[in-house]
């Protein structure tokens, strides 16, 4: 096994016995940290598949975050308070039905417009698409508009207490596992060759008979339904949401976590996850403009390490690729 | 003797040039013709209309009884045209195998399989491999495109175009920036080629065309001045002003 390879293991074991350890020693902090980074964790993988992978810069992948905790929300606030009878639930499985499902109906809609165009006119169109969402959710005011909602129950599913936080950091755990491992088998095959070609060389495809366009349009819908559920997720984690969670720079924050990690890498966007979520609660520990050192960490990583953090250690094992 | 690819009434306009001016062409099913002109002639940007890179502005193209004028490149591949560029164009994040496997799987019509890992489907690989044996590059398969040499890159570009199993091949330059020894080679492998394949290829090595062609049209600003066997060629006063110079 490569280096890489065994750089994921040993950064996924970490994640597999630290937190729990810290939470038995009653570090119940570290144990909340965790969660939101490995939450946090599956929409970087989302995004890493079209961004990394596809090369699809998209600008609005928060929105799909939204869109899953909102599917959350909603069925939970009206088995609590009544009304619109048909969503009405607690049930957890009908909850990631719900975030899955609308987010790739909305990924398949708005890719299949933003996918018209390239470059930075895609970057554009999926932001302008995301802040639609965030402005949609903004108007609702059943659903408390601009304030949020706090979710009073938390979904519920088969043999699984999400109240825990060991059950529910388990069960993130073991999702952001699956999307790592469910976006490897997708880049490998022979889906996933058509679309890094794509990404390397689009007239070169279309000249060899591939419509390319499909192509990546799958891939954003899987994107967007992979990020929906991290939405599901996270609405348990912080039980309330609010529009906030679909804001521009909620999206941003999701590509500064590919792109510092690491695109086109298995590992890149947890590690980026992990180190956004650790400088934000250090950097935010001594001054409220954080954003200004992490902004400056950021520039520097992409001038000097070719491919994040991962591409320290691919140019350390001699690999060109 | 039958018409594989017509070409007629073309016309393409950028700005106040004339790129294409009404140019008619056919390419006979298992010749190799070959379109010689000047620099600046349009060679580039017939090929490309050819292709489905460049809308034609007015024009027909007809590819094996069908109209294909309007047809995007992805469709018109589909039908069996493929073609190299003159300004190498791979995919160079990835191996020189994984390149030609694609241009396999392009023609194997599975392309929407998700969870199977593509590097196992034994066919496309071992498919992808007697390609590189033919232009020689089976020993570099599984470096990355972006390792190879100008050369190598040449051929690959070539192995390309055949992996498509495509029965028309466009080759635009197969031969730019080839040193002589590096041309012989690919006019050789060419050679081979000829009989198997239908080669509309765009040459500016003279030695090359005419000793590969067995027809050939001279394009000069955007205009086709002439067609016809090596021989007429030479022989033709029109060619030797335009383009031949005097001997």
């Amino acid at each position: 096994m490569n280096i890489i390879g065994k750089i994921t293991i040993a950064g996924m074991l970490i994640l597999a016995i630290v937190p729990p350890v810290l939470l038995l020693s009653g570090q119940a902090f570290y144990m909340d940290l965790a969660t939101r980074l490995v939450i946090l964790g599956i929409g970087a993988v989302s995004l890493n598949l079209i961004l990394g992978f596809g090369g699809m810069v998209s600008f609005g992948h928060a929105a799909f975050i939204g869109l899953g905790a909102y599917a959350v929300g909603i069925p939970a606030y009206h088995a609590t308070y009544g009304e619109f009878e048909m969503v009405a639930s607690y049930n957890g499985l009908f909850h990631i039905a719900l975030a899955v499902g609308f987010s790739a109906l909305f990924a398949l809609f708005t890719g299949a417009i933003s996918l018209r165009t390239k470059g930075v006119y895609f970057i554009m169109i999926t932001m302008a698409f995301g802040q639609m969402a965030y402005y949609f959710f903004l108007s609702l005011d059943v659903y408390g508009g601009d304030d949020g909602l706090t979710i009073d129950v938390r979904s519920e599913l088969p043999l699984i207490n999400l109240d825990s936080p060991m059950q529910l950091y388990g069960l993130s755990y073991v999702s952001l596992l699956i999307a790592m491992l469910l976006v490897n088998r997708i880049v490998n095959s022979r889906f996933g060759m058509v679309l890094q070609g794509t990404k390397g060389n689009a007239e070169r495809m279309a000249t060899l008979g591939y419509n390319t366009y499909y192509y990546q349009l799958l891939a954003y819908v899987i994107s967007g339904a992979m990020c929906g559920y991290a939405g599901f997720l996270l609405g348990n984690f912080t039980t309330f949401i609010s529009p906030d969670m679909m804001h521009w720079t909620r999206s941003g924050e999701l590509m500064f976590m590919v792109i510092l990690g690491g695109a086109s890498t298995a590992l890149g966007p947890i590690l980026g996850s992990s180190l956004f979520i650790l400088l934000e609660e250090i950097l935010s520990s001594f001054t409220i403009y954080w954003h200004l050192p992490f902004g400056l960490l950021l520039i520097l990583v992409v001038l000097f390490i070719r491919g994040g953090l991962m591409g320290l250690f691919k140019s350390k094992s001699g690999e060109l690729k | 003797m039958s018409t594989l690819l017509q070409v007629s009434g073309l016309k393409k306009q950028f700005g106040g040039v004339k790129a294409t001016d009404d140019v008619n062409i056919e390419v006979i099913k298992g010749e190799l013709h070959a379109i010689i002109g000047p620099n600046g002639a349009g060679k580039t940007t017939l090929i490309s209309q050819l292709s489905g890179a460049v809308r034609p502005d007015s024009g027909s193209i007809i590819f094996k009884g069908r109209n294909i004028t309007n047809r995007p490149a992805h469709t018109r591949a589909k039908l069996g045209i493929t073609r190299s560029f003159q300004i190498t164009s791979l995919i160079m994040s990835m191996s020189v195998l994984d390149n030609v496997a694609l241009a396999v799987q392009a023609h194997d019509g599975h392309s929407f399989k998700l969870f199977k890992p593509a590097r196992k489907v034994t066919h496309l690989r071992e498919n992808a491999l007697k390609t590189l044996q033919q232009v020689g590059l089976e020993n570099r398969a599984d470096e990355p495109a972006s390792a190879l040499s100008h050369g190598e890159h040449r051929q690959l570009e070539l192995a390309i175009a055949l992996a498509s199993s495509a029965e028309m091949m466009l080759l635009d330059e197969p031969m730019a920036g080839l040193g002589p020894e590096e041309s012989t080679t690919m006019i050789n492998f060419l050679k081979t080629l000829k009989g198997q394949k239908t080669i509309l290829l765009i040459e500016h090595d003279m030695d090359a065309v005419f000793a590969l062609a067995d027809r050939i049209s001279v394009l000069v600003y955007g205009k086709i001045i002439a067609t016809g066997k090596p021989d007429e060629i030479r022989a033709n006063d029109d060619v030797r002003h335009a383009y031949l110079g005097e001997e």
